[in-house]
């Protein structure tokens, strides 16, 4: 079965938790750029975590389905309307066939991930569904979603028809996953930052304004990073450094001095300084940065990071739990 | 080989994954050094450490990525990745220890035909050296894959001889034809895709570098030896075709 994407928007891609195992052939992990809001859509709708679903940036999207389909979002703030009521993030809805379900343009933040029962069933290549726009391969055809394109769905699970008895006529659930959850990303302007390896080549000026001044973010940001406007950077000493691997918040200067924080689409491979890396958990915050907003800087350890992530995990698996509580 | 080639240490690459950084310098020749880390990159790929899900070796450095949710969730935080960082070292222990991998020898095929090489004059002109002297040097040379990244498969080699070294364009193209064999600075590259770069084009190979379709996708691996085989370009598009 498919759906239409009736208006393709701006940038909507097929997006899952990303590609992993071939970096050393230089592949980037791409993917949904705040997994947290994929995963937890996907709980939503009773799909797998890792089920693949769209990334919708900016919105003025309108998707119909032809059959029925549970469906759920996360992510910034968007004005979203499944057939005439108005769907808020992290809750799900039954849509019939016929139905649409409509994408204003966002009020704050940039992205937003919608599951739908079922899962998007494009077929895998290196083993994700995720579109890798440079590479032209993965997701729909290897780019972005067009107009009138047919995407295809999987078999939705005997849960999701459990779900969808359950709402009935109300097209939206009258529940939903917590504000917190459903808009994980919904935070003021704010990176937590671990040091990086090349943080004592730079000047102790550099370190005063990554941590003080505040950073505007550039109109030249895309899923492969975030560009800062900001005081130069400086090093100690310029030279040129071998390229080595950079990941997903990773913030690289480049001769301009002006920062770089890596998204998921992001090279492999770098050779500009890596002053520090965002951790992984403020990429949620980090996925939803528009041009011209402010962010701060703040450090943390290695090991502060490790304890949010694993808190994260934590608090992920009792929201499951509680999901099939509610479900059950 | 001698273990104290491979002294390594272990940093942390943000949250996510670990770099272990080869010492510089050690061994005479950047090519050895390159073969040496490949092979570690294997062994530490071969030792299926849980919770590893990517290995990505480049010049003097090997990325380990792992799933936080399997390395960190048991025990306590602060010491998250104290077992890995262990399991890596051990790992790499081994690769010292044994004869290495000896990385494939693998010909690519490349048509130096002007048609191909928008900019073969400028490198004859850098260099001092005639277009044909340019194409023999580099065609005659052996070459070590350093990394792949970039783009998916673009291999970075090293081994161009010094005489050919050539600074990057300094307005990079917005196109550059998959295929293009070309020089940017001290290494020489080829591009699998049509894609922007500031290399100096001297050539185009007929072989496709990248392919998803296939079981290794990427033609190359960081190690491997690779050689030129000049072809005319009545080969290259038989080749091509």
């Amino acid at each position: 079965m498919n759906f239409t994407a009736v208006r393709a928007g701006f940038l909507t891609t097929v997006q899952d938790l990303g590609r992993v195992g071939f970096r050393d052939v230089g592949v980037p992990m791409g993917g949904a750029l705040d997994q947290y809001a994929l995963r937890v859509a996907n709980l939503v709708v009773a799909n797998d975590e890792s089920a693949a679903g769209l990334e919708i940036t900016f919105g003025n999207v309108r998707l119909q389905f032809h059959d029925e389909r549970l469906v759920a979002w996360c992510g910034g703030g968007f004005p979203v309307t499944a057939v005439t009521h108005v769907l808020s993030a992290g809750r799900p809805a039954l849509l019939r066939a016929g139905e649409e379900i409509f994408f204003r343009a966002a009020e704050f933040g940039c992205r937003a991930w919608l599951a739908i029962s079922g899962g998007i069933d494009v077929p895998p290549v290196l083993g994700s569904r995720s579109t890798d726009m440079r590479g032209a391969f993965g997701g729909f055809a290897g780019r972005t979603l067009r107009d009138g394109d047919e995407i295809p769905v999987g078999a939705s699970s005997a849960m999701t028809a459990q779900i969808g008895h359950r709402i009935g006529d109300a097209a939206p659930a009258s529940w939903s996953a917590s504000a917190e959850w459903a808009s994980v990303g919904r935070a003021p302007g704010l990176l937590r930052f671990v040091r990086g390896i090349d943080w004592d080549r730079f000047e102790e000026e550099a370190h005063a304004t990554l941590i003080r001044q505040a950073f505007r973010v550039s109109p030249d940001s895309d899923r492969m990073g975030v560009r800062f406007e900001s005081s130069p950077l400086k090093l100690k000493h310029p030279s040129d450094l071998l390229s080595e691997a950079v990941a997903p918040g990773t913030i690289q200067v480049p001769p301009s001095g002006e920062p770089i924080a890596l998204l998921g689409d992001c090279q492999t491979i770098g050779g500009y300084p890596k002053i520090a890396h965002v951790i992984s958990v403020d990429l949620s915050v980090a996925a939803q940065l528009r041009a011209h907003e402010r962010v701060h800087f703040r450090e943390i350890s290695v090991a502060e990071a490790h304890r949010l992530l694993v808190r994260r995990e934590e608090e992920l698996a009792r929201f499951r739990v509680g999901l099939e509580a509610v479900l059950r | 080989m001698d273990r104290d080639s491979l002294s390594v240490e272990i940093t942390p690459l943000g949250d996510s994954a670990l770099l272990a950084r080869f010492a510089s310098g050690r061994l005479p020749d950047e090519v050895d050094q390159v073969a040496k880390v490949s092979a570690a990159a294997a062994a530490v790929a071969a030792a299926r450490i849980p919770g590893v899900v990517d290995v990505a070796p480049a010049y003097e450095s090997i990325a380990v990525f792992f799933e936080p949710r399997l390395v960190l969730q048991s025990g306590d935080p602060a010491n998250g990745t104290v077992a890995l960082r262990e399991q890596i070292t051990s790992a790499i222990g081994t690769a010292a220890g044994s004869p290495g991998r000896a990385g494939r020898t693998m010909e690519v095929q490349v048509c130096y035909d002007a048609h191909f090489a928008d900019d073969l004059d400028a490198v004859a002109q850098h260099t001092g050296l005639a277009p044909e002297d340019v194409i023999r040097r580099h065609s005659a040379a052996e070459y070590r894959v350093a990394c792949i990244g970039f783009v998916p498969g673009f291999p970075f080699l090293i081994g161009l001889p010094p005489e050919l070294a050539t600074p990057r364009r300094a307005t990079p193209r917005t196109r550059v034809p998959a295929g293009s064999v070309a020089i940017g600075g001290t290494q020489t590259g080829i591009y699998p895709r049509d894609s922007p770069g500031g290399w100096n084009i001297i050539g185009r190979t007929p072989l496709q570098l990248f392919d998803v379709h296939r079981v290794s996708p990427s033609l190359l691996a960081t190690g491997d030896v690779v050689r030129f085989r000049t072809i005319s370009r009545e080969e290259f598009d038989a080749l091509a075709r």
